[in-house]
């Protein structure tokens, strides 16, 4: 029986006369591959933010990993590991030190460390670029490293906002493909995108619409609720009520 | 007309970050109030003890004058030469007056007292300077006792200051804080707003639009121009009418020298951000390389005249050093073009000669 | 504490990796310690000077020739009127016009009185001030020494003189970069301390990498240490630096001792990155960053007594400079390095600077919000 690693009750966020997230409610089990769509604008982003710790709500609950989100910020931070769009690894330190420094953040011992950074190198063919700077790294690269980092301490949940910005869709096949395998150990994935396509790799999905959340179930129990033969057209025809747009 | 759709985008940057605008605009007015007002070099009030070993009528008189000049504040009385030393290090106390024993005695049988100013001399200038005051108080007390016997063969000297009959501070600071803003706003500013441009990449995107690359350069100068008008305008302002500084020759020609130099200001600014890729060393060539040096070797902070030659002649290629001379004779001799068409010349050269070097490079980073 | 060891080997690695940061901490201080002295003379010295000389006497000869000995004054014309005199200061030829009457000789001897008239460019005042006190006491000397010739001279004094003596304490040479160096080392940890730990910290918020922080357990104190520390161990490497420059270009060779100095440097950093910290808390990008705290910097410096004396300064100036940091810096350098004042004696600028810190610091980890 999967537990539920996220849990949210009316979940809302206001900034002045504007409800950027509008009582959102839903729950995120073990382990799942959880994608959490919509277009730009719909409060994808500041949604996230408050799961992370990152902005105070302005009502509701929610939980994660057991933790509160308006008292234990700083608990839901120690386990949780997180991706921004702009991937946020150091471009002036080397492969192997940010590993280093991220590893160290979280408390990990130094033969942890060790090994782990052997390991992620393995794993990503990145041996020989190991003592490079990572400004050198081409983007594909940067973000695959950027996804190891971000789970290098082996965090239970692992926010991932629109990863996969800008890269060619071979790259963003393999980055997938590492999803995949954190998922398989354990790792819950939450990630937020605008790619629909990626939207099939998930194990259930969200669509919001104007702060709310319009749809939510697995991609092919969308794809049928909606009479639709790909996530697009799914997207298309709940964008098509949209208000709040790019 | 496209380029000032760039001019509006610019003026939008600017203004709608308020603190930064805040600043720009606070930030002579600032410098205007501390300079006229908080810096001198004159010497006032300073903090001095006084060591009377002979305590009679004649030293309380001098102890009595020596604090009565806006020079001296006679801030305590020591009791023993043990305790100068402790004193100065204490670090508030300037000058130390020393009157031996007897004095007064002395004066009247044999003619002759000593005094003695013990300085300290960590400030070399404060110390000459106290020593010349203080012994100008004592020689003015001297001769009043002098006086009464009408001694013959006397000089009697006549002053007349020029220019600035208050001997305010104010007259040369002006010039000067004008030539300091100038230099912040219009050289780091305009640099480091390009720069910002080029790190982000978003400087990219405006060479793909269909206006001339240097049109969208002067567009993100324009801004600053009039920004500095407003600050030069202001810094004319409170000059005449909150420091008393007047304007005795012509307002136009003094406000078209600021605008040349601003000019030139502008364009270094251009320069500049034509050699770096990085807003920190933007920054740091227009501080290290523009504006100490203006500072330092413009004459309105220390006199040019006693620096040694090398820097003397490197003075020279400061621009703000010309820009000095010009204010100076425009605002407060009141002089006309024709004293000062030399400098105008060799600013307008400059000005030149940066904008063509930026045109330049500016291009080559383009082919 | 781990956390902070990550933290510090981060920022040590950035730090050296950044050129443009290397250059300022080391080109910078150099350039200012090397230039600045040298053009930071306010010695008056070659006041130059414009003689009208009407009377051509062997007295005005002699008085002109006195003045011009002096070393004070530089003479740079020989005029034939006041008018054509008044050029020379209007062309910046001159800064002093001393015009000599006709009848200079003939009116001291006989009617025992003559008149001489000074002019004086007051735009810089003091130059005005110290130029006419300095000919004006050379005038006294030569009036004295007339006086002399033609009165026979009796066994005591003919007038009653007050003799003044003068002793010069801590600078017998009277050198003025004594007295500027430290004070320039100064501005250059100020600067370093302050200016460049705010734009470390701006930088990351305008990247985006400090949002990676932000979601880290990190403590708020550690991030914090882990920008100061670094900060504060350049600042005493460029003290070093400096002192060492100051040693072997200037031959400055502090009187007191040197802990005392480090000590006060300790606290002092301490105090300022504090307040470094505290504009980047409140600015968003670097160019924002930036002017601010070049602002500060030099309303503070300005103010510090640095290049002017505080004691001449009016009641509102000197109460801000009670509240400056900076002026606390420049009078401890001063009294360690040229009078030898010891812990004892900095005392009160200790426990005063160490009060800033605790204060700007704690407000600094205050305003430091990790979320929004």
């Amino acid at each position: 029986m999967s537990e539920n690693v996220i849990i949210t009750e009316n979940l809302t966020k206001r900034f002045e006369n504007f409800t950027a997230v509008d009582a959102i409610s839903f729950e995120v089990k073990k382990g799942e591959i959880f994608g959490f769509l919509g277009a730009n604008g719909a409060g994808k982003t500041t949604a996230m933010r408050m799961l992370c710790g990152l902005s105070i709500p302005t009502s509701g609950k929610a939980t994660v990993a057991g933790f509160d989100v308006y008292k234990q910020t700083e608990d839901i931070k120690q386990n949780i590991g997180y991706m921004s769009q702009k991937f946020s690894l150091y471009e002036d330190l080397t492969v192997k030190e940010n590993m280093q420094f991220y590893g160290g953040i979280y408390g990990k011992s130094d033969a942890f460390i060790r090994e782990k950074t052997d390991f992620v190198l393995h794993q990503l063919h990145l041996q020989n670029e190991a003592k490079k700077l990572v400004k050198s790294l081409p983007l594909g690269w940067k973000q695959k490293l950027a996804f190891s980092v971000a789970i290098f301490h082996e965090p239970s949940i692992v926010f991932l906002d629109e990863p996969t910005g800008g890269v060619d869709p071979v790259t963003r096949r393999e980055f997938w493909n590492l999803i995949y395998q954190a998922a398989e150990e354990g790792i819950t994935i939450f990630v937020t995108t605008h790619y629909m396509d990626e939207a099939e790799y998930c194990n259930r999905v969200s669509i919001m619409v104007d702060g709310k959340i319009e749809a939510l179930d697995s991609p092919s129990g969308l794809k049928r609720s909606f009479e639709a033969h790909s996530m697009d057209e799914v997207f298309l025809k709940l964008a098509r009520k949209a208000v709040r747009g790019e | 007309m496209q380029f000032l759709s760039f001019v509006k985008k610019e003026f939008y940057h600017i203004t709608r970050d308020k603190r930064t605008m805040f600043i720009l605009l606070v930030m002579p007015i600032v410098q205007i109030v501390i300079f006229g007002f908080a810096l001198t070099n004159e010497v006032k009030n300073s903090s001095v003890a006084v060591l009377d070993q002979s305590k009679d009528s004649e030293t309380s008189a001098l102890i009595e004058e020596i604090d009565a000049s806006s020079y001296f504040t006679v801030k305590k009385q020591l009791n023993s030469y043990k305790e100068i030393e402790p004193e100065f290090k204490k670090g508030n106390i300037k000058m130390i007056i020393v009157f031996p024993q007897d004095f007064a005695e002395d004066l009247k049988h044999f003619n002759k007292a000593q005094v003695q100013l013990i300085s300290d001399a960590s400030d070399p200038n404060l110390a000459n300077t106290m020593n010349s005051y203080a012994t100008n108080i004592i020689m003015d007390y001297q001769n009043r006792i002098n006086d009464g016997l009408k001694l013959p063969y006397r000089i009697k000297t006549e002053y007349r200051m020029l220019y600035n009959p208050q001997l305010k501070g104010a007259y040369n600071f002006v010039p000067g804080v004008m030539s300091m803003v100038l230099m912040l706003i219009c050289t780091m500013m305009t640099a480091i707003t390009i720069v910002k441009e080029k790190e982000l990449g978003t400087l990219e995107v405006m060479l793909v639009s269909p206006v001339q690359p240097l049109k969208i350069v002067v567009a993100k100068a324009v801004p600053y121009l009039l920004l500095s008008i407003v600050n030069i305008s202001t810094i004319l302002l409170l000059s005449v009418f909150v420091l008393d500084v007047p304007i005795n020759g012509s307002i136009i020609l003094l406000v078209m020298e600021a605008i040349l130099f601003t000019i030139t200001t502008l364009a270094l600014g251009l320069l500049i951000s034509t050699v770096t890729d990085s807003q920190q060393t933007a920054m740091f060539i227009s501080l290290t390389g523009m504006f100490l040096p203006t500072v330092m070797l413009s004459g309105f902070m220390f006199p040019i005249e006693n620096m040694p030659i090398a820097l003397q002649v490197l003075s020279n290629i400061v621009p703000a050093k010309w820009f000095y001379s010009i204010v100076k004779a425009v605002m407060i001799k009141g002089v006309g073009i024709g004293s000062i068409w030399k400098e105008t010349l060799i600013l307008t050269g400059m000005t030149a000669f940066f904008l063509l070097l930026s045109i330049k490079k500016f291009k080559i980073r383009l082919a | 504490m781990r956390t902070l060891k990550f933290l510090l080997q981060k920022e040590f690695r950035q730090i050296f990796r950044d050129p443009a940061i290397l250059r300022i901490i080391f080109v910078m201080p150099m350039m200012q310690l090397l230039f600045l002295p040298m053009a930071a003379d306010y010695e008056m010295k070659n006041i130059k000077l414009t003689v009208v000389d009407h009377d051509h006497s062997s007295y005005s000869q002699q008085l002109i020739s006195k003045i011009t000995s002096s070393g004070y004054f530089k003479l740079t014309d020989y005029s034939s009127s006041y008018n054509n005199a008044l050029h020379d200061i209007e062309q910046d030829k001159s800064d002093l016009i001393l015009s000599i009457p006709s009848r200079f000789e003939k009116d001291l001897v006989r009617e025992n009185e003559a008149k001489i008239f000074m002019a004086v460019n007051a735009i810089n005042g003091v130059k005005a001030n110290l130029g006419g006190a300095y000919l004006g006491m050379i005038i006294q000397d030569f009036n004295r020494e007339v006086r002399l010739k033609w009165i026979q001279f009796p066994k005591l004094n003919p007038e009653p003189t007050i003799e003044v003596t003068y002793s010069n304490w801590f600078n017998p040479l009277m050198n003025y970069k004594f007295f500027m160096v430290p004070g320039i080392l100064v501005v250059l940890i100020t600067m370093v301390g302050s200016f460049l730990a705010t734009l470390n910290i701006v930088k990351e918020k305008e990247i985006g990498t400090i949002e990676q922080i932000n979601v880290t357990p990190i403590k708020r104190h550690h991030f914090i240490l882990g920008k100061l520390i670094p900060f504060w161990i350049l600042g005493l490497a460029i003290l070093t630096i400096g002192l060492t420059i100051a040693r072997l270009f200037y031959g400055i060779i502090p009187v007191g001792h040197f802990y005392t100095i480090y000590v006060f440097a300790a606290i002092y950093l301490f105090s300022i990155l504090g307040l470094g910290l505290l504009i980047s808390n409140y600015t968003s990008n670097q160019q924002q960053a930036m002017l601010i705290s070049f602002f500060m910097m030099m309303v503070f410096i300005l103010l510090s007594g640095l290049y002017t004396s505080i004691d001449s300064m009016p009641q509102w100036a000197k109460m801000i400079t009670r509240l400056n940091p900076v002026t606390y810096f420049v009078q401890v350098m001063r009294m360690v390095v040229l009078k030898g004042s010891g812990l004892k004696d900095i005392a009160p600028q200790i426990f005063t600077v160490l009060g800033f810190g605790i204060f700007l610091n704690s407000w600094a980890v205050f305003s430091y919000h990790k979320r929004s």
